[in-house]
Order: structure tokens, then sequence, then C-alpha cells
């Protein structure tokens, strides 16, 4: 028996040894010095709790080139891409909102919310390889908007968007420009200042931390109101005891994919291409193919093939894979990127996403491969014997 | 053997349990998923991790489980919770009521509401700390639409009558929401009884980990909310964001200690805070703050007059205390819970607020009280006005000279 082979890094990752070891003793756990302290209390216990938060700051900072004094700490991506698009939007006169059709829903839903606020949200185009739309990119400054969120990475097609020169234009043309970099941080270099954009959102379980932390550096001269009011914590933009366990990890772990993520890119990116090659001898069409992606990502379909069944089966076969991202794979709907991407809805059914990462190795992908060539032949035939 | 500083601040924050870390710890190796995660094993097993510790935190305040909705604490909760709710009910009315003495958490949202537009009344409390019921009836109005009443009081650790109040609220058909992170673990709380609608709850006061809470919102009568982040529609809608199984099973196996263990530990707890109380009220002109009998067993919040706080805060550092909230006392200001009691600046200054837990023991307890007898005693030394005071001088009646 195989323990499954771990194939979707991109929906959460394990928690790295290390990380967890700096998390533990403010777990209470492994006998050793045991810390608790509420960071805004006065005493020792505080004072640890306080150090402990502005260490990890500094390498959450470090790992994207921005101030430490930019970073606001938040309960995870979502809720730092809310305090973006919503607290931005509060201290600014209502206008335009452009995000591009691509987000994860915590980008788009939160922009759709300001339409009740007297805003207008307008959705950028992408093109067949999901990157974003030339034209449609010059239609949208056009309209001066006054809040733009475009994605380094995205999630599913693992596409890279050229978010320097994005907002560079943006601002250019008067707006506050952000991008979800959740994805990328740890697998690409990621420069705040080199980008040019106004805020980032990063998240510590996409990089080998823990889930329940995240963060968004932003600027300062952007003007934020908080989503969470109360202790005035983090600079009053988000209140709440923070959750030092996991801010401390997080601060690991930007430090550990940090100092590995030149020789990582290029050992998965090796593995990917391979699985990529064994795919695409069952004719599998993959997305994003002629854009520049992630280097551990690969999103594809086989036509006629249904994306959940796939999965059902890969998994039984000891993978776990997905069909899509896991915020939305409570509903079947077909991947909106892909939609985006002029994928007709059969086809974007069908789609599956494999994601690597740190313990990925060389076995995986050749079983893999594999597996499901003999998966896909199977389902072949019993199609055309149903047909 | 002692461990200093003695720990005795356990309404700022609770260390974990090793029971629960115990229980943590898979979560953060080899149990990894994405709860949802709907296509494989790893998601499944953390999805179900998250159900069961659901039950968990229901069991404590006998609710159903589909009453809870995770947030990442109880400062999220009553956010969630209070403009949740008055942004969903704003067509009925845009009144709100708080008391002066809740947690910034509150009063920061109900302030923020009023920017919006609502109206709010910040209720004044009794000497005791205690709400006066027949004050908050005369509070009401018809365009009343949320009430938000702590359960117990985090720097005084008095209990509110939230049965009556609940009782008063339903009537009208006003949203009760309660912050109950200080509750939870030392009252008795039964939501099948108590007439609240939402209730906001934190694990990091009840031994569980920092970065998770919990809202309660009631099903029966129905309670509507607005959310407040959205996103992947998790938590029914109500919360976007991933969730952290980790964090989620440590606030359910805290609260499941909670529910087993509350009725012993109280017992225990209160014995030490007797002795507390009884060792430091020996000391001359000292004034505790709240009312004692509806008070959780935990809490000793006392002024220790004709000291000047800073001085006795740095004079007592083998002890880990505070002086107004942890969440406040970066600043110097007094605190505005113990003003709201009627207190005069000077005493505020100079209180001390004590919380005893689950592993604080009789030795800490002894040698605080010989510690703060020590210490009052000589700083009074090098008080004038102490020794005015001993002179039989009224200071109410000096003449200060201006400087």
């Amino acid at each position: 028996m195989f323990a499954p082979a771990y194939l979707d890094w991109n929906a959460t990752t394990p928690l790295d040894p290390a990380v967890r070891e700096a998390m533990l003793p403010w777990l209470g756990g492994s006998g050793e010095a045991v810390r608790f302290g509420n960071p805004s209390s006065r005493h020792d216990y505080g004072r640890q709790a306080r150090a402990a938060i502005d260490e990890a700051r500094s390498k959450v900072a470090a790992a994207v080139g921005a101030h430490y004094t930019e970073v606001v700490f938040t309960s995870g991506g979502s809720e730092a891409n809310n305090l973006f698009v919503k607290g931005a939007a509060a201290s600014t006169r209502a206008g335009l909102v452009a995000v591009s059709a691509i987000e994860h829903p915590c980008v788009r839903e939160p922009a759709k919310q300001l339409r009740r606020s007297g805003w207008a949200m307008r959705e950028i185009v992408v093109d067949g390889e999901g990157r974003i739309d030339a034209e449609d990119w010059r239609a949208t400054l056009e309209a001066r908007p006054a809040l733009v969120s475009v994605m380094l990475a995205n999630n599913e097609t693992g596409v890279i968007q050229d978010v320097a020169a994005l907002a560079q234009q943006a601002r250019a043309a008067g707006a506050w420009f952000h991008t979800d970099a959740v994805q990328a941080v740890g697998k690409i270099a990621v420069d705040f200042r080199a980008l040019g954009v106004n805020a980032l959102t990063l998240s510590a379980h996409k990089l080998g931390g823990p889930l329940g932390a995240g963060a968004l550096v932003v600027d300062k001269r952007v003007e934020l109101a908080p989503l969470i009011a109360g202790g005035g914590q983090e600079r009053g933009l988000r209140s709440g005891t923070e959750n030092v366990a996991a801010i401390v990890g997080f601060g690991v772990a930007c430090e550990l994919a940090g100092a590995r993520r030149d020789s990582e890119a290029l050992r998965l990116a090796g593995l990917r291409d391979r699985i990529e090659a064994g795919l695409k001898r069952q004719g599998v069409r993959i997305f994003g193919a002629g854009a520049p992606r992630l280097p551990n990502t690969s999103f594809f379909a086989v036509d006629g093939i249904d994306g959940e069944t796939l999965v059902g089966k890969l998994d039984r076969a000891g993978f776990a894979c997905a069909s899509g991202s896991a915020c939305s794979s409570a509903n079947p709907k077909p991947s909106h990127t892909l939609l985006a991407m002029g994928v007709i809805p059969e086809v974007a059914r069908g789609a599956i996403r494999v994601s690597l990462g740190r313990d990925s190795r060389d076995e995986d992908v050749e079983r893999f491969v594999a597996t499901f060539g003999q998966i896909v032949t199977e389902l072949k035939k019993l199609a055309a014997i149903a047909v | 053997m002692l461990k200093f500083p003695i720990y005795l601040d356990y309404s700022a924050t609770t260390p974990v349990d090793p029971r629960v870390a115990e229980k943590m710890i898979p979560w953060l190796t080899e149990q990894f998923g994405n709860p949802a995660s709907r296509s494989h094993a790893f998601g499944w097993d953390a999805e179900k991790a998250v159900e069961d510790a659901r039950g968990q935190v229901a069991a404590l305040v006998n609710a159903d489980p589909k009453e809870i909705i995770w947030t990442s604490g109880a400062t999220e909760s009553n956010n969630l919770a209070i403009k949740g709710a008055a942004h969903f009910y704003k067509g009925k009315g845009k009144h709100v009521i708080t008391l002066k003495t809740e947690h910034k958490a509150v009063l920061d949202t109900v302030r923020e509401l009023e920017r919006e537009g609502f109206e709010a009344t910040y209720l004044d409390v009794q000497e005791n700390g205690l709400v006066d019921l027949e004050a908050f009836k005369a509070a009401l109005r018809p365009d009343t639409i949320v009430v938000s009443v702590m359960f117990v009081n985090n720097e005084i650790g008095v209990v509110q009558p939230i049965a009556e109040l609940g009782e008063i609220c339903r009537e009208k058909g006003i949203v009760f929401h309660v912050d109950a992170a200080q509750a939870t673990g030392k009252v008795d709380i039964d939501l099948n009884k108590l007439k609240v609608d939402l209730m906001s709850f934190s694990a990091h006061k009840t031994y569980g980990p920092k970065g998770v809470g919990a809202l309660y919102v009631r099903r029966k009568p129905r309670v509507r909310l607005e959310a407040q982040m959205h996103g992947g529609g998790h938590e029914r809608g109500l919360r976007s964001g991933t969730l952290a199984p980790h964090q989620i099973v440590g606030m359910g196996e805290a609260f499941r200690l909670a529910r087993e263990e509350m009725a012993s530990e109280n017992e225990r707890v209160r014995a030490l805070r007797d002795k507390l109380l009884k060792g430091l009220t020996d000391i001359e002109a000292t004034y505790v703050n709240g009312d004692l009998e509806h008070r959780v067993p935990h809490n000793l919040n006392i002024s220790f007059a004709y000291v000047e706080g800073e001085s006795l805060i740095m004079a007592i550092k083998d002890i880990a205390v505070s002086s107004g909230s942890a969440c406040t006392s970066a600043s110097l200001e007094p605190s505005y819970v113990l003003r709201a009691l009627g207190r005069n600046d000077e005493l505020a200054h100079s209180s001390i607020r004590f919380t005893i837990g689950r592993f604080s023991t009789e030795e800490e307890i002894d040698y605080t009280i010989d510690l703060l007898h020590k210490k009052i005693g000589k700083l009074r030394e090098l008080s004038p006005l102490w020794e005015m005071v001993n002179e039989g001088i009224d200071l109410d009646t000096v003449q200060w000279a201006a400087h």
C-alpha cells in the first residue's frame, strides 16, 4: 500500500517540520519552555510574544522585499484580500473597481459587494492563455479605475501575470494597485518594490506555514479602513489578539521558502514537465501552457472525460489532486478561470489540477503518469461502449 | 518550586492546555488537508475533524452544531455579530444599545456603526459594575435593532443578568448579542434556555489556541446576518476563508475539557481567589472593584489607595498581572471600566487585576499576598499623601498649589 501521494500543494501545503518546531512552544506542546503571553500584555509573557511577532514580521517582510512596518497580519489570504478591497474602498470616493476575471472569489466577491455602496465593478478580460487581455486592459485604464486587483499567479493554471507592467500603468492612470500573491510567494521571486504594487497578499499555508495566518503588505500611502475593529492591534488595521503561534510559523516558513526557492523551482519544473510530457501522449489539453507559469502547477483536461470521475479514480489509486480550486470544490460548477479563458463548459468540467511541492518525488510523477494513462484508457473504453 | 514571574493574568490569555496541544499536533504533522478539498482523503479527514469540534463547542453551550460559525477569534465574532445584524436589520431601525464597560471589540464596532449613520446608546453601569435593568428598559427605543452586552466583564469579572436581558430583548424582537469570551468554562451557559441570538466565543481565554473563535447564530427563531468577509463561501457564506483544522480541533478539545471540568475547577479557583481576597483586603485602604457575588471566581480587581499605579506595577514584577485590560494597557489612561463604576482617576490608576486559572497554585497565591503586603507598605512609606492621611488630614479639603 502506498501512502497517498499528495499532488494538491496549491490547495494547502503540509507544515514544514522546522515550522512546526518553531510553533510548538507557543502551543504549549512537547515539554519546552511554554510560551503563551498576550502580545498586548506588558509583563514578560506578553513581551516575549510581542518580540516573537516582531521577528516574524521582519521575516515576512524580507520574503517579499518590503519594510516590516508595511506588513499587516491577518487570519489568512482571504481576509487580507477583503481588507484591501473593502478597506481601500471605504477610504476613497466611490468609483470603479477593476479586478481580473480569474481572481480568487475572495477578491471578486468583495469587489462585487462594493456595488452596494455606489461602486462600479469591472472584470478585466483574459486571453486564451489566461493572461490579461491587452485591449481590455487599455479600455479598463481609460475608464479610470480607483482600485485595481490582478493576481500575480493563478491558483488553478499557475499562469503568471506581468504585474510590474500592469501596476505601473494602473498607477500612472491614478489607481491603487493590489496583487494577490498567495500562490506566487515561495514559488517564484516576488519583490514588493520591483513589482511596484501598492498592496500584496500573502498566505502562510500555501508556502509551508500553518493555516490561520496571512498578511497584507501595504504601502502606507494607501489609506485603509479596518474590517475588524477592537483593541487596535496591527496599527489599528486589524484588531484581535494576534495568533502568535501561526505568525511565528509564518515567519519561519517564509524564511525557508526563500532559501530553497530557486533550487525547488528548477526541480519542480522538471517534474511538472515530465508529467506534462506523459499527459500529452494521452491527448490531454494543458491550460495556459503558452504563458509563463508557476513551476509546480499543471491544469489540464481530457476531452470527453469528467474531471470529478477522474479525480475520484485517482484518489482511489493513491493520488490526491483536485478538479479546480479547493475553495469552490463544494460546488460542481466548471472552473471560472477556464470559462474566462474561453474554454467551453464541457471541457472545463473535465479539468484536473496537479500541483507539486517540497515532498514531491520522481517516483510519484512516474506512478502518476502510468496510473493516469491506465485510468484514461479504461474510461475511454467505457465511454465507447456507452456510445 | 515557583516559576517567576507568577502568571496571574488568565483573562488576558491562557496557556494552551497540554491535553489540547496533544490533539492539535497531528493536525500540524501528517494531517494537513484543506477541509474544503472534496476530492481526497486529506480534505475529508480535515472536514470531519472540523465538524467534530463544532459539536464540542456547541455542547458546552447547549446549542446545535449548525448554529456555530468559526471565526479567527472573539474580536472578529463581535464585529460579525454586531455589524452583520445591524446591516441586515437596518430596514427595521437604526438604534444600538451597549454598555460603557464592554470590551473594545464591541465598543469600537458600535462606534463604526455610528459613523455609518446608526445611533448608539452606551449605558452606564451601577457602582458594582452590573447593568440596571430598569435603566436598560428605559433606553430601549422603538427603532432599537441590536443590543450587545457581555456575559462576564474582562476587567472586573462581574456576570451580567443575561437571562433577564434576553427576555426583554426577545419580547421586543430585538437581536441580542452576548460577548462570552470571558465566560466559557467559568459560568454555565445554556443557549436552549437563554434568549440570546448571537454569542461570541474565544479559544485562547479557555486554554485553547489563539487565532480561533466562534459565533453562535440562533436558528430558532432564526437570526440573519450580513457576512463581513467574502470569498469562497465557507461557513455557509457567513465567513469565507480556509479553515485552520489544528486551531479548530484545539478549540473543540478546550471546550470539551471546560465542560467536563468546570464544576471542580471553579471550586478550586474560588478557594484560591477567596484566599487572595482575604489576604489583600487585610491591607488598609484597599477597594475591591465590581460586585463580589455576581462574579466569576477567577477574578479579583483591587484598587490600592495612595499608591501610584505605575510604581506599583514596577514593584511587583515577580507576578504577571495587568492594570486595566491587556488590550488597552499600552496606554497610561486609567481603565475606562473602573471609571464607569465611578472610581476616581487615582483609584482607577492604582488598580490591579488578578486573574486565577487552571495552573494557579496555593503557593503562588501565598507568595502574591506576601509580596503585595511588602511592596504596598514600602510604596506608602514614600508617599506624602499616605503620611498626610495618617496624620488625619482629609485630602479632599486640601488646597493644592497650581504649578
